[in-house]
């Protein structure tokens, strides 16, 4: 006769549960080997590269016209972010000139990126956390509604919806189209009525409250010593910001406030998110109000590939992308490539928090803590 | 502004100074990034005194640049974020040697960072506790960016 095993229910045992790689909520290929006691994590292993499709060695082998529009698909839900990061590394070591329509009009479309990227996260961080947060799908489904607005209006400036190749090394490729200022003026006045009306759905449904406060908390130190940047590091107390503390394309012309949170949880990182939805709109009125008039690039249309040379020579350049400190380090050999780029995604250092901050939570947090991270899995890879 | 403007140049001339008193270490003129060279075996201990002497907190990035024939060389970025100061941390490594020290003890965000390096360039980061292949699966043979790796290399069998 087999021996009878009592089964043990006191939690000791432990239990290995594979999350991802193809999990909703992960947004994108991650995996996360989750050691549990109970529902108790109490060991993460963090598994990524799904999506890697080694962008620096692309960039070493391709010409300074040819990457930005590559550097697009690092993070493709912000691509105006990277491809600016990289044409101004480049600009910086060759010391290129950028007119200052240019740099009017990437503050725009930077900005009206980061909104069209929170009203994904937020669109799909509700939805995760549940049907219970404003009826089912019904928070995804309005800001999708918004974003596509916005991704209007980027298809009826560049003509793409998702990757643009907007930037070119020297300043912009496309101006403004005929009556594309007022379109923009209605979209960011409608989305910015509404905003009111996300947060009076979440803030006062009991279950959004119970899921995101006190929930993964980042302790200022930590944030920094693993380089969490952006909405995270603000939303955990640290008061930085690359548009304010080290201004890149004329962003010392604009009025804009920094929103900063001290509690660190997942609730903290909403609320940095949703003032920076309004700082943005503020921005873009801003652009659009003194938009100068003149040239939008320093150099001639791309007609070949040894076009922009390089002097040998380094820089590293950084934007305040929506999910952070998007940093391009190129290293220039006075050739047409770089020799040596290197990203520093704001979603790789970001999700690297994880390991810290997972333990001691269960596994339906997790789902809350991913979302409140907004990770593109196209940036942690690349 | 203009004060703004001088505080942090003073930081960063304060930053300057404090690192050319290190044993061995080699601080490029001017810029408003500090570039520091150290040799290899300070490299963790000036990060270290980064951190605790000037209030670097901030652990941008770490990376390495394959420089053919004279070998492999680390770069680490560490911010300052209240004092705007910048330090851009660099050994080279010298012809052949693979080996440096791991930055974890003293930036957790090293973790992930030196993986990936070690991934990509296959340096070996002593005292790193868990070095495993990041973004490439782990019976991967090669370093892709190494110079010595073309872009066409055949990885059998194809996946």
């Amino acid at each position: 006769m087999a021996e009878v095993r009592a089964i043990d229910y006191t939690g000791s045992e432990r239990l290995t549960m594979n999350m991802g790689p193809q999990h909703p909520s992960a947004h994108g290929v991650f995996r996360a080997i989750l050691t549990l006691e109970g529902e108790k994590i109490v060991g993460v292993d963090a598994v990524i590269g799904y999506l890697h499709r080694c962008h620096e060695k692309l960039a070493e082998n391709l010409a300074y016209v040819q990457y930005p529009s590559i550097a697009s698909k690092t993070d493709y839900v912000a691509a105006m972010s990277s491809e600016l990061a990289y044409v101004m590394a480049a600009e910086k070591i060759a010391q290129f000139e950028v007119p200052k329509r240019a740099q009017y009009l990437r503050v725009i479309v930077n900005e009206l990126q980061r909104v069209a990227s929170h009203c994904l996260w937020l669109g799909t961080w509700c939805l995760d956390m549940g049907g219970a947060l404003g009826g089912g799908t019904s928070i995804f489904l309005y800001c999708i509604r918004e974003r596509e607005t916005v991704l209007d209006l980027f298809e009826s400036l560049v003509g793409a919806r998702l990757l643009y190749g907007f930037h070119q090394v020297g300043g912009v490729r496309y101006d403004l189209p005929a009556g594309w200022a007022e379109q923009c003026r209605a979209t960011i006045d409608t989305i910015g009525k509404r905003l009111f009306e996300y947060e009076e759905m979440l803030e006062d449904n009991a279950f959004f409250e119970a899921r995101t406060r006190n929930v993964g908390v980042i302790s200022s130190a930590l944030a920094q010593d693993v380089g969490v940047s952006g909405p995270l590091l603000r939303a955990s107390g640290v008061d930085f910001d690359l548009r304010r503390d080290q201004p890149y394309s004329s962003y010392q012309d604009f009025q804009f406030k920094v929103p900063v949170e001290t509690e660190g949880d997942c609730h903290a990182r909403y609320r940095v998110r949703m003032v920076e939805f309004r700082e943005s709109i503020r921005i873009v009125r801003q652009v659009l109000d003194s938009l100068p008039e003149g040239p939008i690039s320093s150099r001639p249309g791309v007609k070949s590939l040894g076009q922009v040379r390089v002097p040998k020579g380094e820089a590293y350049a950084r934007v305040e992308g929506p999910r952070g400190e998007v940093g391009c380090y190129l290293v220039a050999d006075g050739s047409q490539k770089p020799y040596r780029m290197k990203w520093r995604g704001a979603s790789f250092s970001n999700l690297a928090v994880l390991p810290y901050i997972l333990p001691g939570v269960t596994v339906a947090d997790v789902v809350a803590i991913m979302g409140s991270v907004d990770p593109v899995f196209g940036e942690v890879d690349r | 502004m203009t004060s703004e403007l001088n505080a942090t140049e003073m930081n960063i001339s304060r930053a300057r100074m404090l690192l050319e008193d290190l044993p061995g270490a080699v601080v490029a003129e001017g810029g408003p990034v500090v570039t520091v060279e150290v040799a290899v075996d300070q490299f963790a201990v000036v990060a270290s005194i980064l951190k605790e002497k000037l209030g670097c907190l901030f652990f941008s990035f770490l990376t390495a640049i394959d420089h053919k024939e004279a070998g492999l060389e680390v770069v680490a970025r560490l911010d300052n974020l209240d004092s705007q100061v910048c330090v851009m941390l660099r050994t080279k490594l010298g012809a052949g040697n693979t080996h440096c020290p791991s930055l974890f003890d003293v930036y957790r965000g090293a973790n992930w960072m030196e993986r990936e390096a070690f991934d990509m360039f296959g340096i070996v980061f002593d005292g790193h506790p868990d070095l495993r292949r990041m973004l490439l699966p782990e019976d991967w043979v090669g370093h892709p960016l190494l110079k010595s790796y073309a872009v066409d290399t055949p990885y059998p069998p194809y996946r």
